[in-house]
């Protein structure tokens, strides 16, 4: 499938998603449109999107953008998929038993950036220690023992 | 919070592997639920040795942050400069002379067999037998000579700069590859003989710790332990960079899936690598070894993701760029994560005396899980 027509699909499935096309398409959407979205990327035998290889968070100061990197091993197409979060209370659905991969990584950015992870299956810290105040991925993030400022 | 140590209500045993044990490898800590001999469950606590690369990347220039990539997967620290080098040069749209091309991918190539050839050893000691680990460094020192001789170390070479490499080859280089090449065509049927076709080896590894197809896949396994399992996703092939379309090598793949079939892959892979470097080696072209670039580097805004194919999987680096010289933003999407999130699944309902033989078959390596 060309990169026009997974826009032109993506459109069809949810008309509000606005995509920038790209190396990769970039899909825009609403964190309440997740979890409908993402069983059907996964399941429509036309985009059958089967791999997230990479799961993460940006810090824009304003506001928090999960990035899901996925991509078909039977079709080969790519597509970013991007959602803005409340920085106060950033919240959104997990993928975690749509893409099994995502029940590590989203433990990751729940300790590194505070996103909660609706109905995560063991949403727990992975990396840090278990008393571990803060969160260090944060652009506001301040450790004044451990950090070097260059 | 992590588990006491002791029995649970329904019997059940928890114990701790690590972080201080000699099968992990490196400071990774399981906690075992066992049931008799059975394990019911596998949980991994990690963070010993997370350094916060992606943290400290967001304070370093374009040509700093390389280097902090080789002490994530040290065993595959070429490959990792490689994928990053890649990803500063796809926002800058700079052209790599065609003799940097070569030297990078003879570079990875090595890497790899020098990483393959540890693991080799590795498991065989992790399964009991001791001599296979002394035969697997006899040939990587070779490799780590021929390192140190061209790129100034031995194990985090940082060679890989973006535009090209840091020097030209040594003159000895082409002696030394061509000597070890010889030396490897000889020893590999002995690696055969020695472990792939010991009856113990086999018992030990046939039908333990499958993971299907489906799993694979959904586990976002990659590199040798998901090619087992006959998912097709060597980034070589799929998406090629730096002239690997025009290489002939094939991607081994298997079909069952088990501790065996990872062991096959990784033996096979050995074989194209040598292969790719007997095609290299007497066609290296003359010219430049480095693109003329600025001293300071600036990306232009947006996002850069790069994919490059490491001994363990699919190394990513995804750049957020504000137009500054330092990164908004670095995720490494490492192999070692996700390949280590399917070792919960595999193990379940095996013995406890398989866990370090099917860990070992994922070819784990610590510091590339935590970064």
């Amino acid at each position: 499938m060309t990169n026009e027509e997974l826009i032109a699909r993506l459109q069809d499935i949810d008309p509000s998603i606005s995509v920038d096309a790209g190396e990769w398409p970039n899909a825009h959407i609403e964190a309440t449109a997740w979890p409908v979205l993402a069983p059907a990327l996964r399941l429509c035998d036309e985009l059958a999107f089967d791999y997230l290889f990479c799961l993460t968070c940006v810090d824009w100061k304003t506001h928090l953008t999960m990035v899901y990197h996925l991509t078909s091993t039977r079709h080969r197409h790519h597509l970013v998929v991007k959602s803005k979060l409340d920085r106060e209370a950033p919240s959104i659905r997990t993928v975690s038993d749509i893409w099994r991969t995502a029940e590590f990584h989203e433990r990751e950015v729940f300790e590194m950036f505070g996103v909660h992870f609706e109905e995560h299956p063991d949403l727990r810290k992975l990396i840090l220690p278990d008393d571990w105040q803060g969160y260090p991925l944060r652009k506001d993030y301040e450790d004044p023992v451990n950090m070097i400022k260059l | 919070m992590v588990e006491e140590i002791g029995t649970t209500e329904q019997g059940d045993l928890i114990i701790n592997v690590g972080p201080q044990h000699p099968a992990t490898h490196g400071v990774l800590h399981l906690v075992i639920t066992l049931n008799g001999e059975t394990v019911k469950k596998v949980e991994p606590h990690l963070g010993y040795i997370h350094r916060s690369i992606e943290k400290m990347c967001e304070s370093l220039s374009y040509r700093q942050f390389i280097y902090s990539t080789s002490r994530m997967d040290y065993l595959s620290s070429h490959i990792n400069n490689h994928g990053c080098a890649l990803a500063v040069e796809k926002a800058l749209q700079l052209e790599v002379p065609g003799r940097a091309q070569v030297i990078r991918v003879l570079m990875d190539e090595l890497t790899r067999i020098a990483s393959h050839v540890l693991w080799w050893g590795a498991m065989a000691m992790d399964i009991g037998a001791f001599t296979p680990f002394f035969h697997a460094f006899r040939e990587r020192e070779m490799i780590n000579d021929i390192m140190e001789e061209t790129c100034g170390a031995r194990l985090t070479m940082n060679y890989m700069v973006p535009g090209g490499v840091m020097f030209d080859l040594h003159p000895n280089f082409y002696g030394r590859v061509k000597a070890f090449i010889r030396q490897f065509h000889k020893k590999l049927p002995e690696y055969d003989e020695l472990v792939t076709g010991n009856t113990i080896f086999r018992s030990r590894t046939r039908g333990v710790g499958v993971l299907s197809k489906e799993d694979a896949i959904s586990y976002g396994c990659s590199g040798p332990t998901a090619r087992a399992s006959g998912v097709d996703c060597d980034i070589r092939k799929l998406f090629p960079y730096e002239g690997y379309g025009k290489l002939q090598f094939e991607q081994p793949l298997a079909t069952e899936g088990d501790t065996y079939d990872r062991y096959m892959v990784r033996m096979h892979e050995m074989r194209q690598s040598l292969s790719i470097l007997e095609q290299l080696i007497d066609n290296i072209p003359e010219g430049d070894f480095q693109a003329k670039t600025k001293a300071v580097l600036k990306l232009p805004k947006g996002e850069f993701y790069s994919r490059v194919e490491t001994a363990r999987g699919e190394f990513g680096v995804y750049i957020v760029s504000e137009g500054g010289t330092t990164p908004y933003r670095i995720k490494y999407r490492s192999p070692g994560f996700s390949n280590l999130s399917a070792l919960d699944h595999v193990v379940r309902g095996q013995k406890i005396g398989d866990l370090v033989a099917i860990m070992g078959s994922f070819d784990l390596v610590i510091p590339d899980i935590d970064r």
